[in-house]
Parts: C-alpha cells; sequence; structure tokens
C-alpha cells in the first residue's frame, strides 16, 4: 500500500468528504422513512449495511405494508440498481491492475458517488488500494450511521431541501460531468444522455430514465467509434 | 428483533443489488476492452451520471433549473468544490426568491 499523501487512505476520504455530508440528511430520512415503515434499528441497519443502495431503499420503504409486498419490492430494487451492472462493468478496466481483496470490496459495496470519484480519480492517476479503501468505508459507515440514527431522530429532521442538501448531490454530480466533456468526442454521448433521461423521466414511471438515458450514452459512445474516431487502441 | 418477512425482503433486495454489481464488473473481466467496446465503455460514467442528475436539474422548477445552470458555469474554469458550493448557495438563494 503506498503512503504518500497523495495516494492515502486521507485523500479518499478528503475527497468524498462533500458527499459525505450531503448523504447524512438522506441518511436521517432513510432512518426516519423505516421507523415509518415499522422497521427497527437493527433491522434498519440491516438493510443500510446489505442493500447499501440508497434510491432502491427510498423506493422499497416507499412501498413498505403489512403484509410486505415481498417480490413488488425486489423486483422495483433490481430495476433501480439496473444502473449497476454499466457502472461496474465501466469499472473494470479502472480497477484491474488492484489486489482483488480491494477490487471485489470496491463492487460489493459500489455506489453511484465512490464510483463517480474513482473514475474522476482514476483520469488524472492511476488508482491504489488505500485511495479505494478511503473512498469507500468512511462512506458506507457514514450512510449506516446516519440511517440508523434517523430511525430515532428523522422525524425531528425538516426536509432536505430547507438547507439545500439535497442540492449538494446535483451540484457534485455536475461537476463530475463536467470533467468528463474534455474531448469533444464526450460530448455528444452525454447530449444523448441527458435528452433520453429528461424523454423518459417525462413519460416513463419509476427511474427507467437512468437506464434508458444510460444506454443512450452508450450507444452514441459505441456509434461514433465508427466514425474513425479513435479510442484507446 | 428482526420480523421474518422484513428479513425476507431484505435478503432479496441486497441479492438482486449484489447480482446487478457483480454482473457488470464480472462480465467485462471475461473479455478484452478494446476497439468500440471500448467506446461504448468510456460512454458509461458521463451517461449514467448525465442521466440520473439531468431531471434532478432541469425538471425540479426554476430554482433548481437555475442554480444548475450556476454550476455548469462555474465547474467550467473553477475547482469542484468552488463549483459546489457556488451551486448548493445559489439554490438556497433562488429557492427562497420563487418561495
Amino acid at each position: 500500500m503506498s503512503l504518500s499523501r497523495q495516494d492515502s487512505f486521507l485523500r479518499g476520504t478528503l475527497d468524498m468528504l462533500p458527499l459525505s455530508i450531503g448523504a447524512a440528511p438522506f441518511g436521517l430520512v432513510i432512518g426516519a422513512m423505516a421507523a415509518d415503515a415499522g422497521l427497527n434499528h437493527l433491522e434498519t441497519l440491516m438493510m443500510g449495511g446489505l442493500v447499501y443502495a440508497g434510491a432502491s431503499q427510498f423506493s422499497a420503504l416507499g412501498m413498505w405494508q403489512t403484509p410486505v409486498p415481498v417480490f413488488t419490492i425486489i423486483g422495483v430494487t433490481l430495476i433501480v440498481n439496473l444502473r449497476l451492472v454499466l457502472m461496474g462493468a465501466a469499472l473494470a478496466p479502472h480497477v484491474r491492475h488492484l489486489p482483488i481483496y480491494c477490487r471485489w470490496s470496491f463492487v460489493g459495496i459500489l455506489s453511484d458517488e465512490t464510483w463517480a470519484m474513482a473514475l474522476r480519480r482514476s483520469a488524472e492517476r492511476p488508482l491504489t488500494t488505500s485511495y479505494v479503501f478511503g473512498l469507500i468505508f468512511p462512506f458506507y459507515v457514514n450512510w449506516l450511521f446516519w440511517s440508523t440514527l434517523g430511525v430515532t431522530f428523522g422525524s425531528q429532521v425538516s426536509a432536505p431541501e430547507v438547507y439545500g442538501f439535497d442540492f449538494v448531490f446535483i451540484a457534485v454530480f455536475i461537476t463530475l460531468v463536467m470533467g468528463f466533456c474534455k474531448t469533444r468526442v464526450n460530448v455528444p454521448p452525454l447530449l444523448a444522455s441527458v435528452g433520453v433521461a429528461l424523454l423518459a423521466k417525462t413519460f416513463l414511471p419509476g427511474v427507467w430514465y437512468i437506464f434508458m438515458g444510460g444506454i443512450a450514452g452508450v450507444l452514441v459512445g459505441a456509434i461514433l467509434h465508427s466514425d474513425g474516431v479513435p479510442a484507446d487502441d | 428483533m428482526i420480523d421474518f418477512q422484513t428479513f425476507l425482503t431484505i435478503i432479496g433486495m441486497a441479492g438482486v443489488t449484489a447480482l446487478a454489481r457483480v454482473f457488470g464488473y464480472w462480465s467485462m473481466g471475461k473479455v478484452q476492452i478494446r476497439g468500440r467496446l471500448a467506446s461504448a465503455l468510456e460512454a458509461v460514467p458521463g451517461a449514467i451520471l448525465a442521466s440520473i442528475v439531468a431531471p434532478a436539474a432541469f425538471l425540479a422548477g426554476p430554482a433548481e433549473f437555475m442554480a444548475a445552470l450556476v454550476t455548469i458555469l462555474l465547474a467550467w474554469r473553477l475547482p469542484m468544490l468552488v463549483a459546489v458550493i457556488g451551486g448548493v448557495t445559489s439554490v438556497v438563494i433562488l429557492r427562497h426568491l420563487f418561495g
């Protein structure tokens, strides 16, 4: 493990800091929703720890009732989390050089936020084990902490919108997307994704917009390849 | 302390989510990534991020829309943290203005 400051665990944790702060109110809200649905601390901790995918936890808890619609919830969870298939595929070439325990730790608790931050970092310098661990583990514990705390205190927190906490996530993602606009080749796929996502969000239920917007961008990226645009080889 | 139906549901949710996490990663470990596949994969990060954020940024309301534009402009030249702080500050002010 490299001990140089730039590659350190701390660097990864600091890179995630704005997103960790932004995740706190959402964790509290998830905890409050879990309490409303009748889940206790242990069950909420278990869901956060094993599922660890905020959007799907929101969807599931929103549908929770007695008796629990087990298969509906599992099906919706799969749809909400389908994007992880594409994300895992895109991550693979960036972590190939890392030891197996690091790679599978990352994949096992892959999240939108840590994934995006890792790819941003990887564009500048190769990822290291300590940096990846600094990204993923504090962010994981942070989520479990706030969501479990939310079971007790979540209902006392006013909506995250009031303080703009919800916009932290949006602002960070916008800056990350801008980071992928470095060359002209990257722009058409992004525009295709934005267009399709906005259309799908308007006309389709649920979160299909993420998957369809993602597919649209990937297709445009693949199509442009045949126009003689050089890829990495 | 754990309700059985709740337990089953969480295990099921965890199972399909783990499947989604592992499948894409694992499938790319089996193939040589080059040519058109490389171009396609290269487009994934931006495509997914843009798809997640576009509706939240552009369809939520006038305050969010304008704050998103502010964030984009700031991110154009300035460091990420400045753009994020500027974007969040502007959304708080704009939401106040738009009621």
